[in-house]
């Protein structure tokens, strides 16, 4: 089953923080070479993360949900720096 | 901001905004930090709200909060591919004021809650992080550091209702990073529909409710379960696992819910609903074993922060109010007596929790988490074969019911021994009794 999770978090409402993105990936090259898994490709609930085609994991946090499974699944390589958005940016649930 | 307050809250979810609460109503000068754009907006949850924790706080809080539908109706259902067996409890004595649990929608109840902390005179700042705890140089807690300038801010006590991911004490170094093993990620969306269809549907009158919980193949033999409520006009449907397990699978948490409520049994009860929202949040079902320190000079931490959540009986929300409130009465006891925020003066509130439901639960089913982990059968093979089993009962074909029994029996021997059905009974009875 395919399932675009993009058509779901199109329900959702932002504040999308411009050019600060509250999560970065702290080396790319541990998740192209390294991490055999890329498991946040799977796991992260917003899709935020891809793989490409050339093996590099890329993150884009605009859908984010502030889960923080990222962060707690790289246990292996520590490779996620998470933050919180800044007060007010980032998911604003309606219903929560 | 350079005053000082008695006591900093740093969180506005159930936990936060019951300690901020009963601090301010004891007349205390209290702050209260809340990223969101309002108390609510950041914060997810299925969601049940049981009264007795709310109650001992706000008696008086079915007068005017955001409740959805009381529950009359308790549902568990054990999920094979297309089908369930499951059992129903509903009761009447459900009906009876004052009602004993309600579905709620979050973002509008800790919206409501937050308006009572602030009648009771605490202050209360959202849109605002908090960044870091301020020390002093004997290392106590004494203040927060915030992210809009002139950011820093003290009191006496820090009050740290940061919820799940809890960076702040993380950061603080007051308990490590949280292991995959010990937090489930649960998915949920919300669907509207008329109320009149919602109550067709459920066979429910127009303030009852009905709690579906679900097990079994919709999680894929991963540790977890799916749950549907209902709403005033709207389902909340959704599923949650470990996180240890979603890491070692390919299935995505969006696609495991869209199996979900593509499952035949469920399918119906959506139909036509209008999906509005998506939403994700971690869960802290490590239990007993898990719970951090909870008190040092200067700082307490309450709710999903400290790991407060009952994973068998699916309460989270009233630990998180009750520690809440018992951190607030540490703190107010202390006030009066004239103590300092010191680690050995605040340590009561660690023995107020060893004497509440709070300890007592949680120590109670310990050894749950890991006899479920190692334990797969429970999530795999059984709700199979119980499917399976009523499916041989049911299905009328000429076969005598002596024989089919016989069949069943070898059906549950093949996929499990006669020494692993015992003792799978003998673990069950450990983790529950």
């Amino acid at each position: 089953m395919i399932v675009k999770v993009e058509e779901k978090l199109f329900q959702n409402r932002y504040r999308v923080d411009a050019e600060r993105p509250h999560i970065r990936i702290v080396k790319p090259d541990v998740c192209e070479y390294e991490c055999k898994t890329q498991q946040c490709t799977v796991c992260c609930p917003a899709g935020c993360y891809t793989l490409e085609g050339n093996g590099k994991v890329v993150l884009i946090t605009d859908g984010c949900l502030e889960c923080g499974t990222c962060r707690i699944i790289c246990d292996d390589f520590r490779n996620v720096h998470w933050k919180y958005p800044r007060g007010g940016y980032g998911i604003l649930f309606k219903f929560g | 901001m350079s005053e000082k307050f008695d006591a900093i809250v740093v969180g506005a979810g159930p936990s936060g905004n019951a300690a901020a609460y009963t601090l301010a109503k004891s007349g205390l000068k209290v702050l209260q930090m809340e990223r969101g754009e309002y108390a609510g907006s950041k914060n997810v949850q299925g969601a049940i709200l049981y009264a007795d924790a709310l109650e001992k706080m706000i008696p008086d809080f079915r007068d005017d909060a955001p409740l959805e539908r009381h529950i009359i109706e308790q549902r568990m259902w054990v999920m094979d591919d297309d089908s369930f067996v499951g059992t129903h409890y509903r009761s009447d004595g459900f009906n009876k004021e004052p009602f004993n649990r309600y579905t709620i929608i979050r973002a509008q109840f800790d919206k409501w809650f937050s308006a009572k902390v602030q009648e009771a005179g605490a202050l209360v700042i959202c849109e605002t992080t908090v960044t870091d705890l301020l020390r002093d140089e004997s290392n106590r807690v004494v203040g927060v550091q915030v992210d809009r300038d002139g950011g820093s801010i003290y009191a006496d006590v820090v009050i740290l209702a940061d919820g799940v991911n809890s960076l702040l004490a993380r950061k603080a170094g007051f308990h490590p990073e949280l292991e995959p093993k010990n937090v489930a990620l649960a998915v949920k969306e919300i669907h509207f529909m008329p109320q009149e269809t919602l109550q067709e549907r459920f066979n429910i009158g127009e303030e009852e409710g009905v709690v579906i919980e679900l097990f079994g193949k919709i999680t894929q033999g991963m540790m977890g379960t799916g749950f549907l409520y209902t709403n005033k006009e709207s389902i909340a449907v959704g599923v949650g696992c470990m996180l240890s397990d979603f890491k070692e699978q390919k299935t995505t948490p969006y696609a495991l819910l869209e199996q979900m409520k593509n499952h035949p049994s469920i399918k119906p009860l959506l139909a036509g609903g209008e999906m509005k929202e998506y939403t994700a949040h971690l869960i802290p079902e490590g239990g007993y074993k898990t719970i951090p320190k909870l008190y040092g000079d200067g700082w307490l931490i309450v709710g999903d922060s400290g790991m407060f959540v009952n994973a068998v009986h699916r309460e989270g929300s009233n630990l998180a109010m009750t520690t809440g409130r018992i951190a607030a009465e540490t703190v107010i006891d202390l006030v009066k007596e004239g103590k300092a925020m010191t680690a050995a003066n605040l340590s009561i509130y660690r023995s107020r929790l060893d004497g509440s439901f709070v300890m007592k639960d949680l120590k109670k089913y310990q050894e749950m988490p890991e006899i479920f982990d190692a334990n797969r059968q429970f999530f795999t093979i059984y709700p199979e074969l119980v499917n399976r089993s009523a499916h041989h009962m049911l299905h009328v074909d000429g076969v005598d019911k002596k024989t089919k029994e016989r069949e069943i029996f070898s059906s549950f021997r093949a996929k499990r021994s006669l020494f692993g059905l015992m003792g799978d009974a003998y673990k069950l009875w450990r983790a529950f009794r």
